[in-house]
């Protein structure tokens, strides 16, 4: 809280040295900074100060309209996010905690526009005092446009997102704090919150240990499997395809864009069907023919190697298409150096092609395994993570995302899922925030 | 001569490899067509080589009234082309903004928009459900042409935005000493040279909503306003052996038209996709 004091402005804003040369503003009282800060305490007041009245009205004006027409929705917004609401008859906690965090959200956007606001009348009082003219509104808003363009784009996109992308992650957040499963869901009940409750037994409780133990292993191991082979198989035939022998280059890239330009809503469904035990194309067509019959979608180990192959076919495509971009953009010189130095096959590649490329994609292929890692489409559409397993709330192949989809829409226990995507979202943002770092795109920001 | 032997068996290999893949790449595709052309709707019964070839299931997609295909697919023809339209118009701005301007903040926000990036939208599900309930757009094309071209941002953001960084600055400097302002350099001069990666970026986003069952699953509620993929979803999810071959035939004319438009533009994909996000 901001409390006005003339009196102890002085004593707190040590800073304005007083006075220097205003040789244009002789008339008038020297403009004073801190006066025009203090003053815009009330928004509006400062600007008027550093006579600047179009502003200075409009800021007033805004000001007094959000007091009005805010002030109390964001207290009853905020009030029923502490609460989760008192009547269960009339309150609604999951409609309670949207607007509680959209007015937490909308609140946060206000404070920042209030210190703007002082911020900028302090500057233009500094402005004044050094002898610039202050300038007509004409001028002011082709100033704006011209120094500030960036912001009129990127705010009204960040405010987008925070709608879209960030405000449903905050509520998933809060919801692991709640008590919301099928039991216990609004509008029948209230919500209350229970603290670390859902992470304390997630770690505590025989079942959810064990499954988000088996989860979590399972994940690590389709991540780093899944990606590792697709990015293998794609180097390699990248590399094969681009020797200079080969001919009906385009040709054959074109057949291996194919799994990428099919829709893998489709192909998975495709697959799953051919991968069937009983009349599945694998065993009915191929394996029949050796006599045996593999049990693709009930054996947790072939189900397992089923999904990876899928995979592997549907996403080496992508890579395969980085990958060539890449090497044909090598120079040729760098080869014949390494002729004339008697360089072999196996050094050439050691050397030139593999950083090239490794330098040049690697943004690409982090996000590749994060991509796999949040791959919920072919694990639910291959086998909706299943076979299950008893004693246990996750199938065999469920990753953390198919899992979480699973307890939010098929069990209706929300407050596990919040909790789990807690978890998931952290080590994605822990490994992804460390890998961007270091890699040169961000460096490169500090160029400019 | 031993040295082009072994260039020849070598290049041999290759065309081996090349013709393995071939077979692994084809065969579930060409089985998917296959199925589509069996006579009955049965999966069990049907073969890779049908004994004989019908088109019944794609005359039944398009004339018999029990199938809403038709509508479908104009639904998802409607939201793909906003969705599109729509991306690219707020990914060019916003990769403009970050590629050429310099401004407080702006590393800061990067992070942002990468971060954005990797945590998936499926997580918010029920409270993006709840926030669309609260303003009105539940059920509404609206509504997940919104979500589609805003959930999509921060990755496309990330590929136009490295894109626009290799092309260089001393254009646009150029353009501003003769007086263009902001919004002209970014049409005028801008905007032709990164066509390519606009066109993967329009393309993706024409793609996604053919695509994506889940979604249009928690948005759209009245079946007439239902997506292809949803549509197609729900057809098969129940009883997933029995109508396999209409299914075949359904996401065999979205698959298509998608393959082509794709394969036209693979050119561009290779060199939109290796500058774009290779430097970003």
């Amino acid at each position: 809280m901001q409390r006005i004091d003339p009196t102890s402005t002085p004593t707190q804003t040590p800073t304005p040295t007083p006075t220097p040369a205003a040789p244009n503003s002789a008339a008038l009282p020297t403009p004073q900074p801190s006066t025009a800060a203090w003053l815009s305490v009330i928004p509006g007041l400062g600007q008027l100060y550093n006579r600047r009245w179009i502003k200075g009205s409009i800021f007033l004006a805004l000001a007094i309209v959000f007091a009005i027409a805010l002030t109390a929705p964001l207290a009853n917004g905020l009030h029923g996010l502490v609460t989760l609401g008192d009547n269960p008859e009339q309150d609604d906690s999951r409609t309670l905690l949207v607007q509680g965090i959209l007015s937490a959200i909308v609140t946060i956007l206000l404070a920042a526009a209030y210190v703007l606001n002082i911020l900028d009348a302090r500057r233009d009082a500094a402005k004044r005092r050094e002898g610039f003219a202050i300038p007509s509104v004409r001028k002011a808003f082709h100033d704006s446009w011209e120094h500030g363009f960036p912001y009129f784009i990127v705010v009204p996109t960040f405010l987008l997102l925070t709608m879209i992308v960030l405000f449903p992650l905050l509520f998933m957040v809060c919801l692991a704090f709640t008590n919301y499963n099928l039991y216990n869901s609004p509008p029948a009940h209230l919500l209350d919150w229970v603290g670390l409750d859902n992470f304390v037994s997630l770690f505590t409780e025989e079942v959810w240990t064990r499954s988000l133990l088996a989860v979590m292993a399972w994940t690590v191991v389709w991540t780093l499997l899944a990606t590792s082979l697709q990015i293998a198989l794609a180097f390699f035939l990248a590399m094969i395809v681009n020797d200079s022998r080969v001919k009906f280059k385009r040709f054959i890239r074109t057949i291996f864009i194919l799994p990428w330009a099919v829709p893998s809503f489709m192909t998975v469904l495709v697959f799953a069907a051919m991968f069937n035990d009983t009349f599945g194309a694998f065993n009915r067509d191929i394996f029949s023919h050796f006599g045996t019959s593999i049990p693709w979608l009930t054996d947790p180990f072939w189900a397992r190697v089923a999904i990876i192959f899928v995979q592997v076919w549907l996403g080496f495509p992508y890579v395969f298409t980085l990958v060539t971009g890449v090497l044909q953009s090598i120079s040729k010189d760098w080869y014949e150096a390494a002729d004339v130095d008697g360089g072999t096959r196996l050094s050439k590649f050691r050397y030139i092609t593999l950083p090239h490329v490794l330098y040049a994609t690697a943004p690409l292929l982090i996000m590749q395994y994060a991509y796999n890692f949040n791959n919920f489409n072919i694990i639910y559409l291959f086998n909706k993570g299943g076979p299950p397993v008893p004693g246990q709330s996750s199938g065999t192949t469920d990753i953390l995302i198919s899992w979480v989809y699973n307890l939010t829409f098929e069990q209706n226990n929300y407050k596990m899922a919040a909790a789990i995507s807690i978890i998931m979202g952290l080590v994605v943002a822990f490994f992804a925030f460390y890998q961007f770092r270091r890699t040169r795109s961000f460096r490169e920001e500090e160029m400019y | 001569m031993r040295r082009s032997l072994k260039s020849k068996l070598e290049v041999s290999g290759i065309y081996l490899v090349v013709l393995i893949m071939f077979c692994v790449i084809l065969y579930p595709l060409l089985w998917a067509i296959s199925i589509s052309l069996n006579p009955g709707t049965s999966m069990f019964s049907a073969k890779l080589i049908p004994d004989n070839w019908s088109l019944e299931h794609y005359k039944w997609l398009f004339n018999d009234p029990r199938s809403d295909y038709v509508l479908w697919y104009k639904n998802t023809l409607i939201v793909a082309v906003f969705n599109a339209l729509a991306s690219v118009f707020l990914v060019g701005l916003t990769a403009f903004a970050f590629s050429r301007y310099k401004f407080a903040g702006r590393n800061k926000s990067l992070y942002a928009v990468m971060l954005m990036q990797i945590f998936p939208v499926l997580m918010g599900m029920v409270a993006i459900y709840l926030l669309l309930n609260l303003v009105g757009l539940l059920d509404t094309f609206a509504g997940l042409i919104i979500f589609y071209a805003v959930g999509g941002l921060p990755m496309n953001v990330f590929l136009v935005k490295g894109y626009m960084d290799t092309i260089p600055r001393d254009l646009d400097e150029s353009a501003k000493m003769d007086g263009a302002g902001h919004l002209r350099i970014l049409t005028k001069i801008l905007f032709p040279l990164i066509r390519p990666i606009l066109a993967v970026v329009a393309l993706f986003t024409f793609m996604a909503p053919f695509m994506d069952f889940l979604t249009p699953r928690i948005i759209l509620r009245s079946p007439e306003k239902f997506t292809v993929a949803l549509g197609l979803f729900s057809f098969i999810n129940d009883k997933f052996g029995n109508n396999f071959t209409i299914f075949a035939a359904g996401t065999i004319l979205i698959a298509l038209p998608i393959a082509i438009v794709f394969l036209f533009l693979q050119r561009y994909l290779i060199t939109g996709l290796a500058e774009g996000g290779t430097k970003g």
